[in-house]
């Protein structure tokens, strides 16, 4: 079988040569096709996954597109993304919260309906479900900042002040009346959308965003002074003299507010 | 151009059995096609859930899960092991196809293809020249790929553009933009190849071909020593290269067509004016032999116009 031996068959050449041919569109071919999957993964912010999704790459291993748990939702939620709609990979499942908000259901069917686990079956309390976060993004327009008591995101979230509270702060602009500014406390927030959809204002002044874009993070190498301090029970660095801390309240200079007032909360180190 | 013969296809065919004979299977095929895409509509159309979901994945009657082993195939390459319910519907309908043949799926169940069926209706009556035609296997290298893509990045490959899940979610769900992708694939089989896109480049029809390859309802051409040549039959197979083995065989040979391409349409049931074609297993390689050599056909020349 030696090749300067024999004479080259012709079936053998072509059959080279259909083989590249093949090969070299297949190649191609297959380039396209792991583009156009790789650029499926961009999920617009405003389209939300329904409860229990895993995240999205492993969400696009995951769903088989079938949308039984579009069929399983009661409220007509969730949608499947059309193509060329912008919504997403086409077919997946999403829901938009300013248009239909997830109503958080307690038996959760859109997850008992996933044959394939995109949606985690995992998940058994909808109050552990983890939609997005939602986030107070316009304070200029938020008419509870602007010192009314609005309210209606914090009355309307099913996980009411655990996942918004409202933070009483002093109104500076009347000198004599609180804000009541809606709070998200995220690692509670599941993302349903209900204060989004709710918002009285034109356009909401507090939307669900997903946690990639909603979220900063804690540099892992942080530690924070008072918690250590806590931890240990005393002072971290021994020997240290500690100066007496200069605080707002009567007779100090305060500037902000002259003769100032007692603060609602402790203040770390005060008292000592 | 102009000097070849044209012999309307099925024309004998109609002659002996009439219309209704000479259709059936074509007929029994669109309203099986009609059937099982009702079946989804009838839900969001009607509000009658015998079966929801998509032919990706469904659930009949509140209980019968059925999935594409397909999808389910290029899910796991990418990683990610579905749960039992996904699992059991994909060996419900990997064991069906396997015994009644993969690619009935494709000419029974498929919503393409009415589509490329009256994409060739229309490239048959304008005589166009058949184009571009890669080889048979060439769907077989884009499975290939589709399941290479799909593993390398970690999402269902083909979901991306399969124009079947689209067009079947589109009637159901909302069509979007899926029809400017239908038109494609009708204008491509119409004008650039015939029968080019299910006969030669869809990697769902090669899957399922290969699951039904050794399936046990098969189209067996018993009776090949009545063919008279007229070749109706190559004319309206979608996959003509399957018949000539079984037809043409030498004696002795099983005149069974054992091509997984083959998708058991019928067509070629329908189309003969002599019976060669019928349905049976394949096990059953009997061959119906010349009893009465005064019962030949005439050569085919005879009759030709």
């Amino acid at each position: 079988m030696s090749l300067a031996g024999t004479p080259l068959s012709p079936q053998r050449r072509r059959f080279l040569q259909d083989t590249a041919r093949v090969a070299g569109g297949c190649v191609v071919a297959g380039s396209l096709l792991a583009y156009l999957a790789r650029s499926a993964r961009a999920l617009p912010a405003e389209a939300l996954r329904p409860p229990g999704a895993l995240p999205e790459e492993a969400f696009l291993t995951a769903c088989i597109r079938c949308g039984l748990c579009v069929r399983d939702c009661p409220y007509d939620t969730l949608k499947l993304a059309e193509l060329g709609a912008g919504s997403g990979a086409t077919g997946t499942p999403y829901f938009t919260a300013r248009d239909v908000p997830c109503e958080m259901c307690d038996d959760i069917p859109c997850v008992a309906a996933c044959p394939t686990g995109a949606l985690d079956p995992g998940l058994d309390k909808i109050d552990d479900a983890k939609m997005g976060v939602a986030v107070l993004v316009d304070q200029e327009n938020c008419l509870n900042y602007l010192g009314l008591r609005c309210d209606v995101c914090y009355r309307v979230c099913p996980v009411i002040d655990e996942a918004i509270t409202l933070e009483p702060s002093h109104n500076t602009r009347s000198g004599h009346h609180a804000i009541f500014a809606p709070t998200v406390h995220a690692d509670r927030c599941t993302g349903c959308g209900m204060c989004e959809k709710s918002c009285v204002l034109p356009e909401a002044a507090i939307k669900v965003l997903p946690a990639r874009l909603a979220r900063g993070s804690s540099a892992t190498h942080y530690r924070k002074g008072w918690e250590e301090k806590a931890a240990k029970g005393g002072p971290l660095v021994e020997d240290v003299i500690d100066l007496p801390d200069r605080l707002p309240g009567p007779g100090t200079d305060n500037l902000a507010a002259p003769g100032g007032y007692e603060p609602g909360y402790n203040l770390p180190g005060l008292g000592q | 151009m102009s000097a070849r013969a044209h012999i309307p296809v099925a024309l004998e065919a109609v002659e002996a059995k009439g219309w209704i004979g000479a259709h059936r299977f074509l007929l029994l095929r669109r309203a099986s096609q009609l059937f099982f895409l009702l079946l989804f509509l009838l839900g969001p159309w009607f509000g009658i859930w015998i079966v929801e979901g998509t032919l990706a994945g469904s659930r009949t009657l509140g209980v019968l899960p059925l999935t594409d082993p397909f999808i389910l195939s290029q899910s796991l390459i990418a990683g990610h092991w579905p749960e039992l319910t996904a699992l059991i519907g994909g060996l419900i309908v990997l064991v069906s196809y396997a015994l009644i043949g993969g690619r009935v799926y494709c000419s029974w169940v498929c919503p393409i293809n009415p589509v490329t069926d009256a994409a060739n209706w229309l490239h048959r009556r304008l005589d166009l020249p058949k184009g571009w035609q890669p080889k048979r296997g060439t769907r077989l290298w884009i499975l290939a790929t589709v399941l290479i893509v799909s593993g390398l990045t970690g999402v269902i490959a083909w979901e991306v553009i399969n124009p079947i899940t689209m067009l079947h979610r589109g009637l159901i769900f909302g069509m979007g933009f899926v029809w400017a992708m239908i038109a494609a694939i009708f204008v491509f089989d119409l004008f650039v190849a015939r029968h080019g896109w299910c006969g030669h480049l869809c990697p769902v029809g090669a899957f399922y071909g290969l699951i039904g390859a050794k399936s046990l309802l098969r189209v067996s051409a018993a009776n090949r020593v009545a063919c008279d040549d007229c070749m109706d039959c190559y004319a309206v197979c979608p996959e003509n290269q399957v018949i000539s083995p079984a037809l043409k065989g030498k004696p002795g040979t099983t005149p069974l067509i054992l091509s997984p391409d083959c998708t058991n349409c019928g067509r070629c049931i329908d189309v003969c004016a002599v019976d060669v074609f019928h349905f049976t297993h394949r096990f059953d390689d009997h061959v119906v032999t010349p009893s009465d050599p005064a019962t030949a056909p005439e050569p085919r020349t005879a009759r030709l116009i």
